[in-house]
């Protein structure tokens, strides 16, 4: 095809740059390497290892959403966002609501 | 080389099945040598079977699903038969191995391969003509969607001459299932036509759903489309959403029987509870799939029927969303007996009648179009009166069983059959077949004859009332499901009277392939010349019957909710006023056909463990998908001349007509 | 007659295919999203076993979180990557788009490889799936997101190829985008299998 540099509209192409990649990467090593750390090298009160560990995770995911997907709240991008955060809400409740009957079914069937 | 194939698949030592293979084997040679003598296979080909277009491809899974509703309904016969006869300690004809396949079956054809191609099929035919769309966003992979249905009712269909099916009830649970208490191929069969068919049904939910959000024509904001397009979009997110759970559970259960996994056995640490729990986390929003295009085709109905605009459309709307979020916090009610416990069990009871509360606002917006209406009583509306009625009394007892406690006694009773057979015939059966009466004439222009619906209608409603209500009695007196043969000589009444509701239902059946019969003999009587032969309100009335295959000469500007009703008030634009474009269109292709045909040979393979044929199939599928990806020209430009030029002559016809 | 007959100009036919790609980008994100809740059920079922061990070695017996960390940044470094080839896209540099493709495509060969050398250890060590439900819940989790990675890679090299015969067209810049998606979407997953399986099983 000979016409110029006219992209499909992907998921703010706009605001890609090398910066956003660059940026995006160093703070996902960080929390990468601070809950690896903290598992390899137990220093905290497990509670709190936990409780960091999955706060680092659900920080990188954000971060590699706006990072490295380019997600925002822009209008051309409003579906893409309801859609996601309709997942998270139906991923919480099957993940949630399983756990809480298998848990509560566990206790009743004596782990049969 | 044939892995686990042998002769001995072939049940020559089962008269019925034989007999059974017998006639449609005869049947299917009369149909091929039908089209052969009328050369109608070039025909076939380039119109239907490789067709992109989302009418053909409506059209396609309605017959497919009617054949199966045959399939699924001599099970039924069978089924209550069977127990007529068995319930005086006599073992009756069809022994436990036997009965069991029959009602998994019976159930796996019902709501995969006879209720959810007929909603889809509705879909396609209907969704985008309403929307002023010219097809959908993905007309190949709806091909392919297609293809992949037919493969996995293909596999279940040789199940009955090739092997056994699941023993395991149609949702088969483990351990049952598993290869330890079923080592045959029949869990096999069951897991790969659905897993196939599956795909197929995920594709369909994701190409509407993007096509409802992404390919409206100007003006139609989503509060102005029809209750039926809600509908559809609601349906399509519940597809999104839970199927890949099933896909996920099913998958589970494959490599627990293929490599010995431990994720639903008894030993090692194996919890079949969880898959309980999963599968029924896909189960609910699966019937809620079924029945919201149901809600949206009576919707329509009751609106045109009733020359009234519809009551309440933003309730309805907002009814169906309220469902469509609810149905995800509800399906422990499918196993409160599992043993959860009370304050799950209470929090799910809870929630289940809480999800009753929109659907009894739509039954109320419904009696509210059609009171103070002109109503008129042809074939749909009846249909709808109909499910008015039957839906709420089996709804009611849903609320009932919704209460843990009482379902501690009805679990797994009779009463649960009828309950859900009052909800699935009374609503979506009769949904369905409401639809394919009321849209019939826009797919193939011209009207079904309209004596024989009335007596179709006429005989599945009564029939159904004798073939289940007798049911709710006999789980109050203890009647357990899935009973081959027993001697409890005070259900017998009840059982007899079943039977002949059946009797009566097929009646309704004959009628139903009578009137198919004798329509297309008398279709040049019952031409639909003017495109709305119902005087409608939408959209989809705005064309031919059937529309030219790009829908819309030019897609309508729309001004309000019943869009086609404000274009007649308004006057049909003249030639002068039109605007001829260009129209990009998808070129058909063979390559659904082809993936089709492919998974098909690749599930057989992996049933029979015929391992080379396994790894060639899926080598074959994946080379497919990388043709098609090369393939430059998948679609083509029909010249503004050209479509003025049709346009022109489609007014000719209709001024003539 | 005073209708209006229209050919489509060429802009309009550009505008054509760039409506057609961010159909078919949005169309992939919401595949992506029914991916995610497969994901979702492979989760909870791992959550509901993982305590299953049957006697069998348990997650702390067996995980070895320095070679786990090197996986990670090897998909880490493959999603940079994959935004310098996409940035390349932009500029219309076919050459630094299929070398930054390339170096994705050896880094996620890399995850791979590392992932198939864990596995065969395990089960040569008579810890494999067959084990115990925890173990089977463990292959088929992290399996799974190893299956999709192989796939993502397979799709790379035929659009390498792809770029390669017939430049970076409109057609290939949607499909750079998708796989754009699938692949930010992985490491995305493979976030949630560090910390689900390895680190809170060593924790």
């Amino acid at each position: 095809m000979s016409r110029q540099s006219h992209v499909p509209s992907s998921a703010g192409a706009s605001q890609s740059s090398h910066r956003s990649y660059n940026t995006g990467f160093v703070l996902a090593a960080l929390l990468t390497l601070l809950p690896f750390g903290l598992a390899m090298y137990p220093s905290l009160p497990r509670h709190l290892t936990f409780m960091t560990v999955l706060v680092c995770a659900l920080v990188q995911i954000v971060v590699h959403m706006v990072f490295f997907l380019h997600l925002t709240t822009a209008r051309e991008q409003r579906w893409n966002l309801i859609a996601l955060v309709f997942t998270v809400v139906i991923i919480t409740l099957l993940v949630g609501l399983s756990l809480w009957i298998m848990y509560y079914v566990h206790y009743n069937m004596l782990g049969l | 080389m044939f892995g686990k194939l042998t002769w001995d698949a072939i049940p020559l030592h089962e008269p019925i099945i034989m007999y059974t293979l017998a006639v449609v084997g005869l049947l299917g040679l009369a149909v091929v040598g039908a089209i052969t003598y009328m050369g109608k296979w070039k025909y076939l080909w380039q119109e239907w079977f490789t067709s992109v277009d989302h009418k053909r491809i409506g059209v396609m899974y309605i017959v497919v699903a009617l054949v199966m509703l045959l399939r699924g309904f001599a099970d039924a016969l069978m089924m209550r038969t069977q127990q007529a006869m068995a319930s005086d300690g006599s073992p009756g004809y069809l022994p436990p191995e036997h009965y069991d396949q029959i009602f998994t079956a019976h159930g796996v054809i019902m709501i995969f391969f006879m209720a959810m191609p007929f909603v889809v099929g509705l879909m396609n035919v209907v969704v985008p003509l309403q929307i002023g769309a010219r097809d959908v966003a993905y007309p190949f992979l709806n091909a392919v969607s297609f293809w992949l249905f037919v493969s996995g009712a293909v596999l279940v269909n040789l199940s009955l001459g090739i092997g056994e099916f699941a023993r395991t009830g149609w949702v088969a649970y483990p351990p049952l299932s598993g290869i330890g208490y079923s080592p045959g191929v029949g869990v096999d069969y069951y897991i790969w036509a659905l897993q196939i068919s599956g795909v197929g049904t995920l594709l369909t939910g994701l190409n509407f759903f993007v096509t409802i959000l992404k390919m409206r024509t100007t003006g139609m904001t989503l509060f102005r489309m029809p209750v039926f397009t809600w509908t559809v979009l609601c349906t399509s997110i519940l597809i999104l959403a839970a199927f890949p759970i099933l896909t996920a559970t099913l998958f589970m259960l494959t490599l627990d029987r293929y490599l010995g996994m431990h994720f639903f056995t008894n030993e090692l640490g194996g919890n079949p509870m969880m898959y309980v729990n999963l599968i029924w986390a896909w189960g609910h929003p699966e019937v809620y799939i079924l029945i919201l295009p149901a809600f949206g085709i009576f919707s329509e109905v009751a609106s045109t029927f009733s020359r009234k605009k519809l009551f309440g459309y933003y309730s309805l709307v907002w009814a169906t969303i309220v469902i469509t979020v609810l149905s995800f916090i509800v399906w422990v009610h499918h196993f409160f007996t599992m043993g959860a416990g009370p304050n799950v069990n209470a929090f799910f009871g809870i929630m289940t009648m809480i999800i009753a509360v929109p659907t009894g606002v739509k039954i109320f917006t419904w009696l509210f179009t059609m009171y103070r209406g002109r109503v008129r009583f042809e074939t749909p509306m009846l249909w709808t009166v109909g499910f008015i009625v039957t839906f709420s009394i089996g709804g009611m007892t849903g609320v009932l069983l919704a209460v843990p406690g009482a379902d501690f006694l009805l679990h797994n009773s009779l009463f649960l059959i009828a309950h859900f057979h009052n909800v699935i015939i009374g609503g979506a059966v009769f949904g369905y077949l409401c639809g394919l009466t009321y849209w019939f004439p826009k797919a193939f222009g011209f009207k079904l004859h309209d004596p024989l619906g009335r007596a179709a209608f006429w005989c599945w409603l009564a029939g159904f009332y004798f073939a289940f209500m007798p049911s709710y009695f006999l789980g109050f007196m203890g009647m357990t499901r899935r009973l081959n043969h027993f001697d409890v000589p005070e259900w017998r009444p009840f059982l007899l009277l079943e039977m002949v509701g059946v009797l009566i239902i097929l009646c309704g059946v004959a009628c139903q392939v009578m009137q198919l019969v004798v329509s297309i003999r008398k279709r040049h009587e019952n031409r639909d010349t003017t495109g709305d032969p119902w005087d409608g309100r939408t959209l989809e009335w705005a064309t031919a019957s059937p529309p030219p295959f790009y829908n819309f000469a030019e897609q309508p500007v729309v001004g309000g909710i019943d869009a086609y009703w404000g274009m007649k008030e308004k006057g049909v634009k003249t030639l002068a006023e039109m605007d001829f474009r260009k129209i990009h269109m998808p070129r058909n292709t063979s390559l659904g056909l082809v993936l089709g045909v492919l998974s098909t040979v690749l599930g057989f393979a992996l049933i029979w463990h015929i391992w080379w044929l396994v790894i060639a199939s899926s080598l074959a599928v994946i080379a497919t998908l990388i043709v098609r990806s090369y393939d430059p020209n998948t679609d083509y430009c029909i010249p503004a001349e050209a479509v003025e030029r049709m346009e022109t002559e489609r007014r000719q016809r209709l001024a003539e007509a | 007659m005073s209708h209006v007959v229209h050919n489509e100009t060429a802009r309009e036919q550009e505008h054509g295919h760039e409506d057609a790609g961010s159909l078919s980008l949005f169309g992939f994100w919401v595949y992506l999203m029914t991916d995610c809740i497969l994901f979702a059920t492979l989760f909870a079922t791992y959550a509901v076993l993982g305590q299953s061990v049957a006697g069998g070695p348990s997650a702390a017996d067996i995980f070895e979180l320095p070679y786990v960390l090197v996986e990670t940044f090897l998909l880490l470094l493959s999603s940079i990557t994959y935004g310098y080839a996409m940035l390349a896209n932009h500029r219309q540099d076919k050459r630094w788009v299929l070398r930054w493709l390339g170096v994705t495509f050896l880094l996620g060969l890399g995850f791979i490889a590392m992932e198939i050398n864990e596995f065969h250890h395990l089960i040569s060590e008579g810890a494999g799936p067959q084990r115990s439900a925890f173990l089977t819940a463990f292959f088929t989790l992290v399996g799974t997101h190893g299956l999709h990675v192989l796939v993502g890679l397979i799709w790379m090299a035929l659009l390498m190829m792809q770029v390669h015969q017939r430049g970076l067209t409109c057609v290939n810049a949607t499909r750079l985008s998708c796989l754009s998606l699938f692949w930010h979407f992985l490491d995305i997953v493979w976030v949630c299998v560090f910390t689900v399986v390895y680190l809170f099983g060593v924790i």
